[in-house]
Parts: C-alpha cells; sequence; structure tokens
C-alpha cells in the first residue's frame, strides 16, 4: 500500500470511528428515564464518583500544599506575601483543579469503565443482554456516561477546596503568613462568575469528553484480552491529550484577550 | 411463508471483512420442532443465529421471525421481538455481578411488573427445570461450566419465549452434563412446543434430538433433511461429515502448498 493509500486509509477509518461515536452518544444519552435507571445511575455514580474521591482529595491536599510553598518562596522576594491566599485559589480555581481531577479521573475512573465495559463485551454479556430485549446503551452505558458527567464538576470542587485548606495550612501555619491578608486577598481577587464558574465550565466540558472517550472506547473494542488492554490505553492517553488540548482552547476562550 | 413456519431466510448473503460467509442460504425453521443446524467449525453456524437474532445484517436477503423483516424493524421493535426468543450462549454469558437467582430473575424484572413473590416463584420454578434451584445464592464465577450452560438455560426460557436458539450446548459439557442438557432441549420442546434452533457440530447429540438438519458448508445449503435421511446421505462430503472421516472431500488441512515442497524449500527464517 503506497503511503498516500494508507494516509487515506487511516484518515477514512478515524473519521468513520468519529461518526460512530458521535451516534452511540446520542443513542445513548437521549431517552426518558425510568426508576430503575435513577437506581444504576446512582450506582454508577458511586463506583465513578465516589471511589475516585480519596485520589482526587489527596491529590488536591498535595498540590494545594505545593503551590503554597512555592508561591511563597516567589512572593516572599517580593515582599507580596500576603497575595499568597489569591494565587493559590487563583491557579487552583482556573486552572490546576478542573485539569488535574480530569486527568486522574481519566486514570482513575476511565479505565475502569473501558476495561469493565469491554469484559462485559468479550463475555458476550453486552450480547446476551441484547437477546433479553434490553438495550445495553440504555443499560450499561447510559448510567456510566451521565455518572461521568455529573461527578467530575463535584470532584473538581472537592478538588478546590481541600486544595485551598492544603494552601492554607503550609502559607499560613507553617510559613507564618497573615491569615487576615491570605483570606481577604483570596475573597477580593476571585470574581465568582469569571473565576468560579469558568473554572466549573471547563469541569464539565472535561467530565463529558472524558466519559464519552472511555465508555465508546470499551463499547467498540475488539474483543479480546489484546484488544481490551489497548483500549484501556487508549482511553487514557486520549483522555489525557483531549482534556490538555481543550484547556488551552477554553482557556484562550475564556481569559484571553482579542 | 407458510403458518407452520416460525423463522424463514431467504437468500441469504454475508460477509465479514470481505470474506464471504454465507452465500445464498435458505432456510425454514417449523414451528414447534427441534431443527439443527450443523456443519463444520468457521461455517457461520453462530453468525446465522446473530443474523436471525438481528444482531448482525446480511448484505441481501431476507431474514422473517414470524411476520417480522428482522432488519427492517426499528431498533426498538428488534428489541421487542426479541423478547420472544431466548439464546443459550456457548459461554452461558451470565451477567458476573449477579447471582444465580438474579441472573434468572432478570428478563421477569425488565420486562414485567410481577410481584416480588411472583417472580421468586417463577425463578424456582425454571431453576428447579434445569437442577439448580439449590445453587441459586452462588455468583456465576462460582459454577463450573455445565452449571454455568444451565443457569443460562433456566435464564432463556424465563419469558416462555416461543423461539429458543442453543449455540454449541453440549461443547465442553461432562458425559452427565451432556445427557441432562439433551434431554432438557427435549422436554422443552415436547412440553412447551417450544421452537428451537440447535447450533452444532456433535453430531450424535444433535441427530438424536432434531426434527430436521441442514448441514452448512462451503456458505451454502449442502444438505437438509431427517437426521435418518443424513444418515443414509450419499455425497461424500455429507457423509464424511456424518460419520466424522478426516479424509474425504473436505480437506483437514488449510489450503497451502505442497508439504514436502514447504519442507524441503530454503528457510524463509534467517
Amino acid at each position: 500500500m503506497s503511503p498516500l493509500t494508507s494516509l487515506g486509509h487511516k484518515t477514512l477509518n478515524t473519521l468513520e470511528s468519529l461518526g460512530r461515536s458521535a451516534i452511540f452518544l446520542v443513542q445513548a444519552l437521549f431517552h426518558l428515564p425510568r426508576a430503575e435507571g435513577v437506581r444504576l445511575w446512582l450506582r454508577q455514580m458511586y463506583f465513578v464518583g465516589v471511589m475516585s474521591l480519596p485520589i482526587v482529595a489527596v491529590s488536591g491536599l498535595f498540590i494545594g500544599m505545593v503551590i503554597a510553598l512555592q508561591g511563597y518562596l516567589v512572593l516572599s522576594g517580593f515582599g507580596a506575601d500576603e497575595a499568597l491566599g489569591q494565587m493559590v485559589a487563583l491557579s487552583l480555581l482556573r486552572e490546576l483543579a478542573p485539569v488535574v481531577t480530569a486527568l486522574l479521573f481519566a486514570g482513575r475512573a476511565g479505565s475502569a469503565l473501558t476495561a469493565e465495559i469491554g469484559l462485559m463485551k468479550a463475555t458476550e454479556q453486552l450480547s446476551s443482554m441484547e437477546m433479553i430485549g434490553v438495550d445495553p446503551l440504555r443499560r450499561v452505558i447510559s448510567p456510566r456516561l451521565w455518572a461521568g458527567f455529573i461527578s467530575m464538576p463535584i470532584l473538581t470542587v472537592f478538588f478546590s477546596v481541600i486544595g485551598i485548606a492544603g494552601g492554607y495550612l503550609v502559607g499560613v501555619d507553617w510559613l507564618g503568613v497573615d491569615q487576615g491578608s491570605f483570606w481577604g486577598n483570596m475573597q477580593g481577587s476571585v470574581i465568582f462568575l469569571d473565576d468560579v464558574m469558568n473554572g466549573m465550565l471547563k469541569s464539565v466540558v472535561f467530565g463529558v469528553v472524558v466519559t464519552w472517550i472511555a465508555v465508546f472506547q470499551g463499547y467498540d473494542l475488539i474483543p479480546t484480552s489484546e484488544g481490551i488492554s489497548r483500549a484501556t490505553t487508549r482511553t487514557v492517553v486520549f483522555g489525557s491529550l483531549a482534556v490538555l488540548g481543550l484547556d488551552f482552547i477554553l482557556t484562550a476562550l475564556m481569559f484571553g484577550e482579542f | 411463508m407458510s403458518d407452520s413456519t416460525l423463522v424463514s431466510v431467504e437468500n441469504l448473503h454475508f460477509s465479514r471483512a470481505g470474506r464471504p460467509i454465507f452465500s445464498g442460504v435458505d432456510l425454514e425453521i417449523p414451528k414447534g420442532r427441534i431443527t439443527a443446524i450443523m456443519g463444520p467449525s468457521g461455517t457461520g453456524k453462530t453468525t446465522m443465529l446473530k443474523l436471525i437474532a438481528g444482531q448482525l445484517t446480511p448484505d441481501s436477503g431476507s431474514v422473517h421471525v414470524g411476520n417480522d423483516n428482522v432488519h427492517r424493524l426499528s431498533r426498538q421493535a428488534l428489541f421487542r421481538m426479541r423478547r420472544r426468543m431466548g439464546m443459550l450462549f456457548q459461554s452461558g454469558a451470565l451477567f458476573s455481578d449477579l447471582n444465580v437467582f438474579e441472573n434468572v430473575a432478570f428478563p421477569l424484572r425488565v420486562h414485567t411488573d410481577l410481584p416480588e413473590h411472583m417472580i421468586r416463584d417463577l425463578v424456582l420454578i425454571k431453576l428447579q427445570a434445569v437442577g439448580l434451584r439449590g445453587a441459586r445464592d452462588l455468583m456465576p464465577a462460582e459454577l463450573s461450566g455445565g452449571m454455568t450452560r444451565r443457569v443460562a438455560l433456566a435464564r432463556a426460557i424465563a419469558l416462555d419465549p416461543d423461539l429458543i436458539m442453543y449455540d454449541e450446548p453440549f461443547v465442553g459439557q461432562d458425559p452427565i452434563s451432556m445427557g441432562v442438557l439433551v434431554t432438557l432441549i427435549r422436554r422443552l420442546n415436547s412440553a412447551f412446543n417450544m421452537t428451537a434452533i440447535v447450533v452444532s457440530h456433535d453430531i450424535k447429540e444433535t441427530l438424536s434430538i432434531a426434527d430436521h438438519v441442514y448441514v452448512i458448508a462451503d456458505g451454502k445449503v449442502m444438505a437438509s433433511g431427517s437426521p435418518d435421511s443424513l444418515r443414509d446421505a450419499r455425497d461424500p462430503r455429507v457423509s464424511q461429515f456424518i460419520q466424522g472421516k478426516p479424509d474425504g472431500p473436505v480437506p483437514f488441512h488449510y489450503p497451502s502448498k505442497d508439504f514436502y515442497e514447504d519442507i524441503l524449500a530454503p528457510s524463509e527464517v534467517s
């Protein structure tokens, strides 16, 4: 096959896969929820959201502590260490909380979703569900998608709050920054709509993209052990790259001054 | 299609990754009878079941179940049609997060509004039929291969379907569970008048229960008829398959160049 043919072949395959994933998303999302659906969604909220909480909380704590430490070293050189609260809060709310939570989510929950759905496909559980007359898109896929969409922003809030607490711990308790100026500067500089809501908007977008990638990779994989391993890797790689790429675009749109 | 036919397959063509699997297959599955589809491994017997159930779409040709043209149905109508079908997968395909009882109860819970005590009674009746009432609390991972398939059978008949499809039901079974399965398939058919399609290459067991047999090879129906007529078939390909002889018109070897030439040729590996 000539390089040109091979390039065309790959492009067509990629486009076809994107088309399939779009149809898949629409079919899985849009139907009327029923009582059973709510129960299945709550169960997935536990597996996808609650079970990701420990890793998100610990990471948030350490990242908040590191920003406070690094920030203090730089700011104190200019005698501006009372601006530490502002720095910790802005870097967390605008960037680190949505991005790092999404990266952790892709690694922790995304890979688990892909592997679980892939294994259900490989052991013909999805096929047998179809034969029983139950649509796996509704029963298996939809609750997982909604659970991912909704838990990501909530996890991001936890990350920010715990991160700021970590920053307080290092900045105020350990390095001796004045408590009043730490909170006061933060309160004065953080704008709810611009900073908090833009960060949340990012996490909503990341939640949709990462969960979509994870669930589709599981549903669309080749049902062998090698296929499952490749799809799980793809979930983490594509998910992380999508988060970082989208973060740049979103940041440019939200905070860039054109 | 006559009234006595439940499934009819007409001029079915299907290919996978450019390789033709079926090229013009016609089948008629009569109501209330056991029809066997036999053939060597890799002839697409399981694929045929998936085409009948609408899990795969043919390149051309049609499949009718009752009055429904399977591949013209909307997604919702297709799922409604499948409630009248049961399928026993080769692997059993039990839901690994549910125990035996809940696996069998699953179709009842999603498709009926029966009260809990009735679901319990129905599940226990189905489990009693396959001899596993006592295993109701076990998880799928704790079951042997034979038990898994029997639970899967109980689940497949939970909604009392009109049609049940068995995908290689005898593969990997010890002689006792093999006998149990043969009896169960026969009894389900005679007691409940369930139409059955058995896909298998276990000749002795399949011929002992089937009313009608189709032999598929090379993408076409090679022979069809009652088990007795196939045992006496003159066609050398059919008799080779039915009697399980390695030598005959159907080659044992995958197509390749001459063995001696291959062995004596200069090595391809350096």
